[in-house]
């Protein structure tokens, strides 16, 4: 009999724990954090269905699911997992090693947003509201999707139409230069 | 009583209420803040969901700036305060962390600057009996749903000062300044904040079960310490309603905002016309 079950190696699950410095070896799958997973249920693989994956080296259903770009670091089930498994963290690294790879994504909008946030803050220090909403917006073509906020936000003075720049920026471009070249350290 | 104050870039435009009932708070309480000079942003959820350099880099480099005014730090953002710790904490137990952060921002730092959130300074630092003492205005019996939101306590040995499941700093804030807190079951819910560009409908799925909660326990108004609930909450209460069904318009306000109010603070240096939802200062 063969086994059905594609299991590459632990490589997979050797490699977040490296990159998390959590070890989802430790999940019985217990499902805690599923259950109380506020976005669980927008999500097509559930936290503890992610841990499990992991164990068996499947890379392309984890890296290629929604369910790491839909989790919103709300460190609940962190906080909660009986095992002490920062699942938040391993959320993070799997978006990492998936962008890393250049995975095919099913939903680009996470990853852009946190390009375009980031651009901001490399650009000016400080991230610059109107200029980051305009770059992400640019980049998914969602050109319209809550701009019946922007009038009101403008006039209460909450959004500011000019950057707010910080006098450290030079210091923060240093900041990003150095950490690309520490990200790509083995 | 000083704190090295580090806004975040949410309190320079869409929380300008925070901003500015912090200060006004602090002021009134005697609490002395020197705004860290031309600090940067922490990077946020982008920062760690993207490149864990970043992620520890750029707190630190603000706690360095800190540290050169030899001041602890107080963070009124709990998204910021949430990374500031996190990092700190890494620098501090793990020597690799360190030595990177250190490499990235080319100055010595040992995670040894202590960063404390705002109502941790008012509820434990300042301490409850001298707040109790500065109320002039009580809230008249004004019914307060706190909502803590997700990082203002988890997780709960990197940022805690609160119990993690059922924090109540804010709800002996509120109660100080004469209003009732409301026994609810969604103190910590998370809010879905970080999706709100990206996933607007998951988004405002989150905050009709928020607000409709609060509002079954009685609440009139929320109160919030986190400029991302803030936003979230109130911007984001008419389509909602289109969505996931009706729901009565409900303040949320800033905890220091209404505390600011029980201080007898003027509604003006409070930022209270800054919202979405109006609070006129009495009962809604
Ligand atoms: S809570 Fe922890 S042990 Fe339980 S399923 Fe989730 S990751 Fe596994
Ligand atoms: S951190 Fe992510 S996976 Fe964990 S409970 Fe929150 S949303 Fe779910």
């Amino acid at each position: 009999m063969t086994n059905p079950i594609p299991w590459n190696d632990s490589g997979l699950m050797e490699e977040v724990r490296q990159r998390s410095g959590t070890r989802v070896s430790a999940c019985f799958q217990c499902h805690k954090c599923s259950t109380g997973c506020p976005i669980g249920p927008d999500m097509d693989i559930l936290p503890s269905q992610i841990m499990r994956l992991v164990h068996l080296g499947a890379e392309n259903e984890v890296l290629g699911s929604h369910a790491i770009w839909l989790c919103a670091s709300c460190e609940a089930c962190t906080t909660r997992c009986p095992m002490a498994i920062d699942i938040a963290g391993v959320m993070d690294a799997l978006r990492i090693m998936a962008v890393d790879r250049g995975t095919v994504l099913p939903d680009a909008r996470g990853k852009q947003f946190h390009r375009s946030f980031l651009g901001s803050v490399r650009r000016h220090g400080r991230v610059y509201e109107v200029g980051m909403m305009a770059a992400y917006k640019m980049r998914t073509f969602d050109l319209f999707s809550d701009v019946d906020k922007v009038p009101r936000m403008l006039a209460q003075g909450k959004l500011s139409l000019l950057p707010n720049r910080s006098d450290s920026v030079k210091q923060v471009r240093e900041i990003f230069r150095r950490a690309k070249e520490e990200d790509r350290k083995p | 009583m000083k704190y090295a104050f580090f806004p975040g870039c949410s309190l320079e435009s869409t929380a300008r209420a925070f901003d500015l009932s912090t200060r006004a708070v602090c002021r009134a309480l005697g609490i002395a803040l020197e705004e860290i000079p031309d600090w940067a942003c922490c990077g946020s959820t982008p920062a760690h969901a993207s490149s864990d350099s970043l992620a520890v880099a750029l707190p630190a480099f603000n706690l360095q700036k800190a540290q050169a005014a030899g001041l602890p730090v107080m963070v009124a953002c709990a998204s910021c305060y949430a990374r500031l710790r996190t990092a700190n904490h890494r620098i501090r137990n793990n020597p690799e962390d360190r030595r990177r952060a250190e490499r990235i921002t080319g100055r010595p730092y040992d995670g040894g600057i202590e960063v404390r959130h705002v109502l941790d300074v008012l509820v434990n630092h300042l301490g409850m009996d001298e707040i109790r003492a500065r109320v002039s205005r009580p809230l008249g019996g004004l019914k307060v749903a706190c909502y803590y939101g997700c990082l203002l306590t988890r997780p709960p040995e990197i940022v805690a000062f609160d119990d993690a499941e059922h924090p109540t700093c804010m709800d002996e804030l509120v109660t100080a300044a004469g209003a009732t807190a409301v026994e609810w079951p969604f103190k910590t819910e998370c809010c879905g904040a970080s999706l709100s560009m990206t996933h607007s409908g998951v988004v405002g799925r989150l905050a009709h079960k928020l607000l409709s909660m609060a509002r079954s326990a009685g609440a009139d108004l929320l109160v919030v310490a986190c400029p991302l609930c803030q936003v979230n909450l109130d911007l984001r209460q008419a389509d909602a309603a289109k969505a996931h069904g009706a729901l009565r318009p409900t303040p949320v306000l800033y905890v220091t905002q209404l505390l600011g109010l029980a201080l007898g603070l003027p509604p003006e240096d409070l930022g209270l016309d800054a919202a979405a939802v109006g609070y006129a200062g009495g009962k809604s």
